[in-house]
């Protein structure tokens, strides 16, 4: 078993298989710490994932495209993220309730959607999932060239996205705007930053990435979709933020971490690992843990992070 | 002779929140060239009006004319482009971001939407070579002191092109030579062309510095002089609307202080940015005196408070409270041993959402006074609260009306009467009169004298001084967290404390 | 608020306003069912089914008949015990979204003393597995309610992983050491027959357990106004500064809310293992630690409406497979209509001229 795991056919397998599935995980914890960094949280992630990802599957079912698939997802994701920036910011509501109300509203249609298009049916529906595309020159590497450069178009544009959005912050008026607002919103709006626009722009922005990583869940990975795919990957999404500190790179490298811990678990139960399984489904939820009760120390974010803006007299 | 026509002039200015007439057919100009004070007491209403004409509040009726021209002056983002500029009380910084990048933000770029940093560090050099102030474009604004802080918050304004200078009661947070600087900068910038509007409570800043004075009082504008042509008497007289004695309370009772009740020996404190806040300070307070602390906001007047009342842990020495050591204490327990604390943050003090009763019994609901076997006496709670209601005349409709319903110097009486009706043998009061107006003030004061009569130990943190000054035995400067001098009452004088404060050994 | 001179970023002692969550009208109240059902509806119309059709179902199914009644009881029970729990916690401020892992934990402590202490006096029994119950899910609050009060560790993750580790333990269980041997589906063996809660109404599932959860209700009324930890629960809930001011203990009380939150669930938990399966099965709890959040938060944070909001909230359980029958409309809609009340809960607080 351990020369079995210890092999060069697992390990590529295996890093392989972190990358796919960090994935989700990157894009979803990029879109929360974009709204978390405008001092909205936004808890109601889980349920865009689980919505994001059925929209995609019976859109690209139906329609045999998964590029609409993928829209689909993002589309639910703008107008789920656009629900929570009007309850945080036009109703100043308490974001922790508003996030839950979110979540369980998509559980909800999402089930009641999917048994209604589909059944309970014998045979589960299916679509193929995205290719892998492999790039050139780097493609042809050893190890880096079957894991990191053979993978479908979606992981690339999600580590991508690292490196942009850190710019975007670092060296953009927006960035700094959108960073003023989430530490100090009465003296961004003494600025003439437009509060109200910046937090809808960025939490309905988190959502579209969070519809997109659950979008790609059917199609990227699965190939199909039942009612408990997103399996907490949008908790963890929030332990990843707070793990990278509000920070692309940090948060990458903690998206990665999940990613491993969930290959982990399907690999070892594929190796008929000698523990039961539930104990195998329970490591990501015991690898969020262990990051939240370790990373918590020091770093609070935002300063003005869940506090709704009012304008008014002091 | 027509006079030069005025930058500034509102005309009939009505505001209201709710049922409070904030500001009532206001009118004041403001002349090029001039400072002109908006002189008032807390509530008169001189923020909301400057509020309005910096565009963070719209008019219920009344006209705002700018250079000759009316306009609608609807947001910060409009007024700063009319060439106005605010100096707020409450700085609006961000302090995880540079200087630079707060006098920058919100502002057009020309390569939108990328960042000219470069260019913005040239432009900002030269106005604040242009109007004498120093600052460091890359220092972050966590790390500067207050003064500093001022000065990037007047720069952002000079840097946005102001022509109409507001500042709000800007020296409350400094020392009095900061504030002779602070004068003096004014003073070059209106030889640059500027006009500066200055808010204050304080009359002798008022008289000091500016050409012309506005008093305002409960919402209106009651006279506009020239400074030269009035006095300390008549402006207090207006702003308070009845006769206001000048007389520092000399008391003639010369009561020998009894045994020392608060003993601190040579207690540091850490801050919130990991620098010591309170570094190595010694003193003692006996019963029946009281020890007055000066010192400007941000000096660790703050965190020696909590230190002493176990809300904030000692780094090193140690403090006694009677003849228990306090300085591992937890709060509950320093307050057994027969402490009262007055807050000097309403935030820190009372409950919103509980009623004036629950907030009278917040310290002792738990103890046999309230409670039995973990049940508390309700009855004798409201009983309790009704009689310190009338003793200390809070005005209130019940003792079970929510005390976020109070207004701010009401919330101050129940603190005060709170912390008394225990009959502590010390009382630590910071700020006890913070936000309240003249009248309750001097009810508080009498009852901080009544205590000390009845042989109560106080330490008195303010930092308004004149009431350090009338109530205090014995006065300690503070400075940077080190206690600069010590002094008796009739050694004290503004002057000297004034050094102290600002780090001289005077 | 930054003061001018401190210079220190607003420090959150803990999220959320509770406030925000409790102007209680009876108004509001109906108007947030009645829109909510009237999205259901809707979203039935949208599928092509008769919501006059599905809603007639449930309600009759839910309190047409008295075998109907007594089984909304029997659903009320778990999501009023469950509520009382999120009450008590969401007054204090600490935002536990593990009830549903509470429940678990509660439900499996309870079924293992039901069928290994069996060999006790009879009349211990009931009272043991119920206190085993309670043991259990305040086990599960404590881990959650320790790690906010001392290292300040976000309780909504916390609680939540909880919920989703111990629903594997119980898997876990009843696949293997608690396995049924003679059962051939995945159930554990029954619990002694002392342990079972009595049945109140002959020929019906109304159990004492529901008499407990009735009278827990105005207990918990008159712990959170007439005690002492009621009246730290509340001061820590509304302004924690303040209350550590005044000398209250924010971390224990922030724990022992934490620890009474979890009590309350797995005394839900035990209540459904001892009162209606009378085993662990699999997935017990079709997710009444989640309904609870909404119930508690519809009863506005307050025990004695709590107690209406769980009947409404169980009538729609009880009344879904009854809709599914009748109108072909999928049970998740009761789902959508629950997310919907907990967003117009959130909503509730308006206060016009906010933000935009």
């Amino acid at each position: 078993m351990i020369r079995q795991i210890l092999s060069v056919a697992f390990l590529t397998g295996f890093l392989a298989a972190t990358l796919r599935m960090a994935t989700p995980i990157l894009i979803a914890s990029l879109g929360e710490m974009v709204a978390e960094r405008s001092g909205v949280m936004n808890l109601g992630i889980e349920g865009i994932l689980i919505l994001g990802a059925f929209a995609s599957f019976a859109v690209a079912y139906r329609t045999g495209s998964l590029w609409l698939g993928l829209a689909a997802g993002s589309l639910a994701g703008a107008f789920l993220g656009l629900t929570m920036a009007v309850l945080s910011v036009r109703y100043g509501a308490n974001q922790i309730v508003a996030g839950l109300g979110i979540w369980v509203f998509c559980q909800g249609l999402a089930s009641f959607m999917n048994r209604r298009l589909f059944g309970v049916t014998a045979t589960r529906p299916t679509v193929t999932s995205l290719e892998a595309v492999r790039l050139p020159l780097v493609g042809a590497l050893p190890v880096l060239g079957d894991t990191v450069f053979n993978q479908n178009v979606i992981v690339y544009l999600s580590l991508l996205a690292v490196p942009i959005l850190a710019l975007f912050f670092r060296a953009t008026s927006w960035g700094l705007q959108l960073d003023a607002v989430g530490e100090n919103p009465r003296a961004a709006d003494a600025a003439g930053v437009n509060v109200s626009l910046v937090r809808y722009l960025a939490v309905t922005a988190g959502g579209v990435m969070a519809g997109l990583a659950g979008a790609y869940l059917p199609i990227g990975l699965y190939g199909l979709y039942t009612d408990d795919l997103t399996t907490g990957l949008g908790w963890m999404a929030i332990a990843v933020v707070v793990f990278g500190r509000w920070r692309p790179g940090w948060i990458l490298g903690g998206a990665l971490v999940f990613g491993a811990a969930e290959a982990l678990q399907f690999r070892l139960q594929a190796l008929q690992f000698p523990l039961p399984y539930q104990f195998l489904l329970m490591v990501p939820f015991v690898v969020t843990l262990l990051v939240v009760i370790l990373f918590v120390r020091g770093e609070q974010g935002p300063a003005a992070l869940t506090h709704p803006y009012r304008r008014s007299e002091s | 002779m027509p006079g030069p026509s005025p930058v500034v002039a509102l005309d009939g200015i009505c505001k209201a929140f709710g049922p409070l007439l904030a500001n009532d057919h206001v009118c004041f100009d403001l002349l090029p060239c001039e400072i002109h004070g908006l002189l008032g007491e807390n509530g008169a209403g001189k923020t909301t009006l400057m509020n309005i004409l910096y565009g963070l509040h719209r008019p219920d009726a009344g006209r705002i004319v700018l250079w000759g021209e009316e306009k609608r002056v609807e947001s910060p983002r409009m007024a700063i482009a009319l060439g106005i500029g605010m100096v707020h009380q409450h700085f609006l910084q961000i302090p995880t971001l540079s200087v630079l990048d707060n006098v920058v933000l919100g502002l057009p770029n020309p390569h939108e939407p990328w960042m000219d940093r470069r260019g913005a560090r040239r432009r900002l050099a030269e106005t604040a070579k242009t109007y004498g102030l120093q600052v460091d474009p890359e220092a972050h604004i966590w790390q500067l002191s207050i003064g500093d802080r001022q000065r990037v918050e007047i720069l952002k304004a000079l840097y946005r092109q102001a022509r109409v200078l507001i500042l709000d009661e800007p020296t409350s947070v400094l020392t009095p030579q900061e504030a002779r600087e602070l004068f003096a900068a004014l003073r070059l910038f209106v030889q640059k062309g500027l006009s500066v509007i200055f808010i204050t409570h304080n009359l002798e800043e008022a008289i000091a510095t500016t050409d012309r004075v506005t008093v305002m009082r409960d919402g209106r504008a009651v006279a506009t002089l020239p400074t030269t042509a009035t006095s300390k008497a008549e402006l207090a007289r207006l702003m308070v609307g009845r006769e206001v004695l000048f007389r520092l309370q000399q008391r003639t009772d010369r009561e020998v202080a009894g045994e020392p009740v608060l003993r601190v020996e040579r207690l540091s404190v850490m801050g919130d940015r990991g620098t010591l806040a309170v570094r190595d300070v010694s003193f003692e307070v006996r019963s029946g005196e009281i020890v007055g602390v000066a010192g400007v906001d941000g000096n660790g007047q703050s965190e020696l408070v909590h230190a002493l009342t176990g809300l904030r842990p000692c780094a090193a020495g140690r403090f006694w409270i009677g003849t228990a050591e306090g300085t591992h204490a937890s709060p509950r327990a320093i307050l057994a041993q027969g402490v009262g604390h007055i807050p000097g943050d309403l935030d820190e003090a009372l409950i919103g959402e509980l009623t004036v009763a629950e907030n009278l019994a917040l310290d002792v609901h738990y103890t046999p006074v309230l409670s039995r076997r973990g049940i508390v006496d309700r009855e004798q709670m409201r009983r309790r609260a009704r009689e310190l209601i009338r003793r200390y005349d809070i005005r209130v409709p019940s003792e079970d009306t929510k005390v976020k319903a109070l207004s701010g110097g009401n919330k101050q009486k129940v603190v005060v009467a709170r912390e008394l009706a225990r009959q502590p043998k010390l009382l630590i009061a910071a700020h006890p009169t913070r936000g309240v107006d003249i009248g309750a003030e001097e009810h508080i004061r009498n009852l901080l004298l009544e205590g000390r009569k009845a042989g109560m130990a106080i330490l008195l943190v303010s930092t308004k001084l004149d009431e350090i000054l009338s109530l205090s035995d014995r006065i300690l400067v503070i400075e940077k967290g080190r206690i600069m001098g010590e002094m008796q009452r009739q050694e004290a004088d503004v002057d000297k404390i004034g050094l102290l404060m600002a780090g001289s050994e005077g | 608020m930054t003061m001018a001179g401190a210079g220190k970023p607003i420090k959150a002692a803990g999220t959320g306003r509770v406030s925000d969550l409790r102007p209680v009208g009876v108004l509001s109240t109906l108007a947030i069912v009645a829109v909510a059902f009237a999205l259901g509806a809707l979203l039935i119309l949208a599928i092509g089914g008769s919501p006059w059709q599905a809603y007639r179902a449930l309600v009759v199914a839910a309190f047409g008949s008295a075998n109907g009644f007594a089984e909304t009881m029997v659903k009320a029970c778990p999501l009023l015990l469950a509520g009382l729990g999120v009450t008590v916690a969401y007054r204090a401020r600490f935002w536990n979204i593990g009830a549903e892992g509470q429940i678990y934990a509660g439900g499996i402590a309870a079924a293992l003393a039901g069928i290994y202490l069996g060999w006790l006096p009879a009349a211990l029994q009931m009272p043991l597995a119920l206190v085993a119950g309670v043991v259990g899910g305040a086990l599960w609050g404590l881990g959650p309610g320790f790690l906010r009060a001392r290292l300040k560790v976000n309780e909504v993750i916390t609680t939540l992983m909880l919920t989703y580790i111990v629903v594997e333990v119980s898997s876990y269980l009843v696949h293997g050491p608690l396995r049924d041997p003679t059962s051939g589906i995945t159930i554990s063996p029954q619990l002694a027959r002392a342990a079972w809660l009595t049945i109140v109404l002959p020929r019906t599932r109304f159990h004492l357990g529901i008499i407990l959860a009735l009278v827990m209700a105005p207990l918990l009324y008159l712990a959170l106004n007439k005690t002492v930890l009621g009246f730290q629960i509340r001061a820590v809930g509304e302004n924690p500064r303040a209350a550590r001011v005044a000398g209250i203990s924010v971390e224990r009380t922030i724990i022992l809310a934490a620890v009474l939150s979890g009590a309350l669930a797995g005394l839900a938990g035990a209540a459904e293992v001892c009162g209606v399966q009378h085993r662990l099965v699999e997935a017990f709890s079709p997710g009444y630690g989640y309904l609870a959040i909404a119930v508690a938060l519809l009863g506005g944070l307050e025990p004695l409406p709590v107690v209406f909001s769980a009947v409404l909230f169980a009538a729609l359980l009880n009344g879904a497979d009854a809709m599914q029958r009748a109108a072909a409309v999928p049970v998740p809609v009761i789902y959508v209509i629950e997310g919907l009340v907990i967003l117009f809960v959130a909503a509730r607080s308006l206060k016009r001229g906010v933000g935009l």
